[in-house]
């Protein structure tokens, strides 16, 4: 029964592929949001998501690749964050508000010049994991193995310099091209979640499974592993409800992570809520 | 052991630091030479932090050149170990007191390498030395304030530096701690490790230190305790106070009085 239930969707390919690039996302955004997470930079994860609108507007208007319109807006979001916030001018968090804003209105601009009813633009929006192709699942695999390398290869460089910014001045690590590279990343990840999860939920998936791991671990490393597991295991569950209940898929798998925050954030050993309110009677 | 003939391993020239405007340090030159264990003296807002600061590379000198064994700062990757006044370090990251122990490794390691088992056993050594070795797998924001301080100490001792610099280390910590701290310098003193540690502790300056900086913005004076902490610069630095100082090695006591108080105004709304 629970064996023909989880092997009905496998039948179909667009269910295959869709649940290989929800699971993809779902450890990517995971992994990369435990520094999001960490350095409470929530913000810049939705910033990045609706900075890279006006970039799929004008590549749906010269009718190219929305992914690579998409890419190239991020990584000009990216850089351009980093450049405003440079040596401490402008508080990070204003340039973030600043380039935000002015992407969001810009992105909002160009596309009422679109007359005509914009499906794909609409999947931008919103996501839709299902319309996923062989063509778009292999870009997407590329992007997360450069992203999940990056990140395994310099995982002391960004410790030190999110854990420990003056240590890392010590050691003379090159502190602004990891950090513009940390925002690369994340562009990049932003990205290619869109087609998951859209715009409007993006922010959800970077945040909510590296919190919840974060109640759990007390390592850097098992933060990322069991918030990958996590984003993986809400990638798969919300788009097989989405399949049975027939609701939109992005929408199933940021619920599904956040089911899980609820529960841990009631029931995590240590710093969950009931653990706190017992302990002083134990 | 420093030999008067070994050369100066670490060098200023007319270093000159400035915040915005605001010169913090003006003209200092002086060698420090190889394993030499230097107090740096002088009141608040001397720039004591801002020299260690310029040392480890995170501010830049206006003007004057600094060398490390004859080559100018920053060709050396991590041969200064520093451990600031306040640590600003996020105490809610997910790490345990090995693994911040663990960075002092990270510039020896250097880029995409990872620990391997000699440096594992070099943490577990260093966490020894200061006797924290049973919190290792704690998180570093389960700590109290003395052990995080000790956790920092043992991250300087792990980077096996050639150059150590400690601000304040005895400020807000207990006779324990502080009777360690004393312990590692000596064990650093065989090891040949040049330290620089500022403290506003004349007297031990002067009973465990065989050489004072004593600095007010610029150099006042660089040499023995005993060169150094006089009573005329005593007074010239630090104003109207008295101090009993037991000099290095010799065991007699000098004593520093100087005029009493500025007179205050009689203005008595200027109290606070
Ligand atoms: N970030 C900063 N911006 C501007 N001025 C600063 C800054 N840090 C220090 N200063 C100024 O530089 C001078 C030297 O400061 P520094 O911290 O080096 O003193 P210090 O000798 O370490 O004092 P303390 O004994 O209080 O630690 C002070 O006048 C201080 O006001
Ligand atoms: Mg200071």
């Amino acid at each position: 029964m629970i064996i023909d239930w989880l092997i009905t969707p496998l039948s179909y390919g667009f269910m295959q592929r869709g649940l290989i690039a929800s699971m993809l996302v779902g450890i990517l955004c995971a992994v990369v949001g435990c520094y999001i997470v960490l350095r409470s930079m929530a913000f810049l994860g939705d910033a990045l998501a609706h900075g890279i609108l006006p970039g799929v507007a004008v590549a749906y208007l010269l009718q190219i690749n929305l992914t690579l319109g998409a890419l190239a807006a991020g990584v000009a979001v990216a850089l351009g964050i980093a450049f405003l916030s440079r040596q401490g001018t402008i508080k990070e968090d204003t340039a973030i508000g600043i380039l935000f804003a002015a992407s969001l209105s810009l992105g909002v601009l160009l596309i009422s010049t679109i007359r005509t009813y914009a499906v794909d633009l609409t999947h931008i929006l919103f996501g839709n994991v299902l319309g996923v192709s062989p063509a778009d699942l292999w870009l997407m695999g590329g992007l997360v193995c450069v992203v999940l390398t990056t990140i395994i290869l310099l995982y002391k460089e960004f410790l030190v310099i999110s854990f420990d910014p003056v240590h890392a001045a010590a050691l003379r690590l090159p502190a602004n091209l990891l950090r513009h590279l940390m925002l690369v990343l994340l562009a990049l990840t932003v990205v290619v979640s869109l087609q998951t999860v859209g715009v409007g939920l993006v922010a959800a998936m970077l945040v909510t499974p590296g919190a919840t791991a974060y109640l759990l671990t007390r390592r850097l490393s098992e933060m990322m592993i069991l918030a990958a597991a996590l984003g993986a295991f809400s990638g798969i569950v919300g788009l097989y409800l989405s399949f049975y209940f027939n609701v939109a898929s992005g929408a199933a798998v940021v619920l599904t992570a956040t089911a899980l925050f609820l529960l841990t954030f009631l029931l995590a050993p240590r710093k969950g809520l009931l653990w706190q309110r017992r302990r002083p009677h134990s | 052991m420093s030999l008067p003939d070994e050369p100066a391993r670490l060098e200023l020239y007319h270093v000159t630091v400035a915040y915005g405007g605001q010169l913090a340090l003006q003209d200092v030159t002086l060698q420090v030479p190889h394993g030499a264990q230097v107090a740096v003296v002088g009141p608040n807002g001397a720039g004591k932090s801002t020299l260690f600061k310029v040392l480890v590379g995170l501010l830049p000198v206006q003007a004057g050149q600094i060398f490390i064994h004859g080559r100018p700062l920053g060709a050396h990757h991590d041969c200064v170990a520093y451990v600031p006044q306040r640590e600003e370090v996020d105490w809610r990251f997910p790490v345990t007191v090995a693994d911040v122990v663990m960075m002092g490794r990270y510039g020896r390691l250097g880029w995409l390498k990872r620990p391997k088992a000699y440096d594992r056993a070099i943490v577990m050594r260093s966490l020894e030395q200061l006797g924290i070795a049973e919190l290792a797998d704690r998180p570093i924001g389960e700590l109290s304030g003395g052990q995080q301080r000790r956790t920092f100490l043992a991250r300087a001792l792990a980077q096996e530096p050639h150059i150590l610099l400690m601000d304040e280390p005895f400020t807000g910590v207990d006779a324990a701690t502080q009777e360690t701290t004393m312990r590692l310098l000596e064990q650093l003193r065989d090891k040949c490790v040049t330290v620089l540690l500022s403290t506003h502790d004349l007297n031990l300056a002067a009973t465990h230190f065989e050489q004072v900086i004593l600095l007010n913005k610029r150099l006042i004076r660089y040499g023995s305790a005993e060169q150094v902490l006089t009573p005329e610069t005593i007074t010239e630095t630090f104003g109207g106070q008295v101090f009993w100082l037991e000099i290095h090695g010799g065991g007699q006591r000098m004593a520093t009085a100087s005029h009493c108080c500025p007179p205050e105004p009689i203005d008595s709304t200027k109290r606070r």
